[in-house]
């Protein structure tokens, strides 16, 4: 199957700076899968998050987005209704007064008549668990449901990828819990591509496949299990290790015994008890 | 302190009032305002107020609603009474002391004026008290659009009006955030003449215009990635439609401006 996001050899270099920010990065992104992308502050995830739906072009390389080329002005609409981009501070990409007619805005964008418009809108936001909300002024909800907000607001425009640019760093635990549950359930039961950008590593233990980003490249790439074993290579990263693969990764430096991958609780806790007796 | 700020706020209600179309309560009220100015006697005063208690009445927005609105008004409308009170000098003289002199004609013009700027005033309250801002700037975008055909930007004024009503109360917020971080430092906000309380407002500003520009680069990125390419082609959620009830209003209003009309040759 064609993948439904492909870069190829992306460069980029912010106007009037010499450092590149994306230094010759490629990736497919399938269609359904659920990817997340690591990285500390200044790896160029943002970055390539912003070329994903054409707000950056390549200054050499291509992406392809269901075969279209985000350097093609004339596809541009195609390509943003194709891959909906969710940032981190929800305030920001609110523009409406009214939850519903926020939610709306981008189907309004498109030209869909107003029947259809109102369809999509309840859809979305019972999509995200907010359809109670619907009047409620966007300032007066908590974060986590204004992120919610604006994934629905992306959810409107039907895009076959949704990309979230750390949706969650703004966020207290329980906003981040409810924005990780929401994308995940239209990943596993509404089979939207789901990209999420994040630093927290626990985030990405159910992805289908991690990248990590490092200086404008991958560092790494795979299953959430491959990624995870390479310890030393994620702390080098600055990245924090899920408690589980920390735990495993001490007792081995201790000189215990214990087989690679194991990611889950109960893995962990199995190997270990095995390994003590 | 910030939050207190109440801008032509709206009182959320399903009165009839309230389900009327943005743009027949906007033209309603240019129509009210023209009758308050063509108004010359008592009568007339009274059946323009008495327009006005009905429109309030079936609203059901409070009384008390209107009487604060208006408090800040207060000085402009003993000032004007004061000055026609005593600058009037034909007609029968009331009292007169000194150089001061009250005639029948100053009192009743007194009267008149304030009732109109009291009237006019509250009329336009009615208005941004019984309509959500966004059908307001809606309501403003669709009897504008014929403007479009000069190329003037109808669209993209009302889109301003709308995203800055959005952001009223996230920079308020903000604001006050900024204000109790300096307090927590030693800034004094509430002390000193008025050029030193001024300057103690800069390190305020400053941070505040910073953030608001860094907010609009975000949102412009934000509603280009949700299609945004102005406002050709755009569609909308809910679409403004004049029903019976609007023409009616409007034709109520109107009949303001004759009854007023008429009423110019009745004397009392």
């Amino acid at each position: 199957m064609e993948p439904i996001i492909s870069v190829r050899d992306l460069h980029f270099t912010f106007p009037g700076e010499s450092e590149p920010v994306l230094n010759g990065l490629s990736m497919d992104i399938d269609e359904g899968s659920f990817v997340v992308i690591l990285g500390r502050n200044g790896s160029g995830k943002s970055t390539l998050a912003r070329h994903l739906n054409g707000i950056f072009r390549p200054d050499s390389g291509s992406v392809l987005v269901a075969g279209m080329d985000t350097a093609d002005d004339s596809r541009l609409l195609d390509i943003r209704r194709t891959v909906g981009l969710v940032f981190q501070n929800p305030d920001n990409q609110i523009v409406s007064s009214v939850v519903e007619e926020d939610v709306a805005f981008a189907p309004e964008n498109l030209g869909v008549p107003s029947g259809e418009i109102r369809r999509r809108v309840d859809e979305a936001l019972k999509a995200v668990d907010m359809y109670d909300y619907r009047l409620h002024s966007p300032h007066l909800l908590s974060g986590g449901q204004k992120q919610r907000i604006a994934i629905a607001g992306v959810i409107a425009m039907r895009p076959r990828c949704i990309v979230l640019d750390e949706p969650t760093a703004m966020l207290d635990p329980s906003g981040r819990r409810e924005v990780l549950d929401t994308v995940k359930r239209l990943c596993r039961r509404d089979g939207m591509t789901v990209v999420l950008i994040t630093h927290h590593m626990y985030e990405a233990a159910d992805a289908d496949k991690v990248y990590v980003m490092s200086h404008g490249k991958l560092a790494l790439q795979g299953e959430p299990r491959e990624v995870f074993s390479n310890a030393e290579l994620l702390r080098a990263e600055g990245l924090s290790l899920p408690d589980t693969t920390e735990l495993v990764y001490r007792l081995r430096e201790a000189g215990m015994k214990l087989p690679e991958g194991l990611l889950t609780v109960e893995e962990c806790a199995r190997a270990i008890s095995a390994a003590i007796k | 302190m910030l939050k207190d700020i109440t801008l032509g706020q709206y009182f959320p209600g399903n009165s009839l009032i309230h389900r009327l179309d943005p743009r027949s309560k906007i033209l309603a009220v240019l129509i009210y305002i023209v009758a308050l100015f063509l108004a010359k006697n008592a009568l007339s005063y009274a059946l323009l107020a008495a327009a006005l208690l009905v429109c309030v009445a079936i609203s059901r927005v409070k009384p008390a609603a209107l009487f604060k609105g208006l408090k800040p008004l207060l000085f402009i409308v003993v000032f004007t009474a004061l000055l026609n009170l005593f600058y009037i000098r034909t007609g029968e003289v009331l009292f007169s002391w000194w150089k001061l002199v009250i005639t029948v004609d100053g009192v009743q013009t007194a009267i008149f004026m304030v009732l109109r700027i009291v009237l006019l005033v509250s009329s336009t309250f009615m208005l941004t008290y019984t309509t959500a801002p966004m059908a307001l700037t809606d309501g403003l975008e669709s009897l504008l659009s014929p403007l479009k055909a000069f190329h003037a930007p109808v669209h993209e004024f009302a889109m301003m009006m709308s995203i800055a009503m959005r952001f009223i109360p996230t920079l308020v917020e903000e604001a006050d955030k900024i204000m109790n971080a300096q307090k927590a430092r030693g800034a004094d906000f509430e002390n000193g003449r008025l050029t030193e309380r001024a300057k103690a407002l800069l390190p305020l500003l400053i941070p505040l215009f910073v953030s608001a520009f860094r907010r609009a680069d975000e949102l412009a990125v934000a509603m280009e990635s949700r299609c945004y390419h102005g406002g050709e082609g755009r569609t909308r959620l809910k679409q403004l439609k004049m029903a019976a009830c609007d023409w009616l209003f409007l034709l109520l209003s109107s009949a303001l401006v004759v009854g007023v009309i008429l009423l110019k040759r009745v004397t009392l």
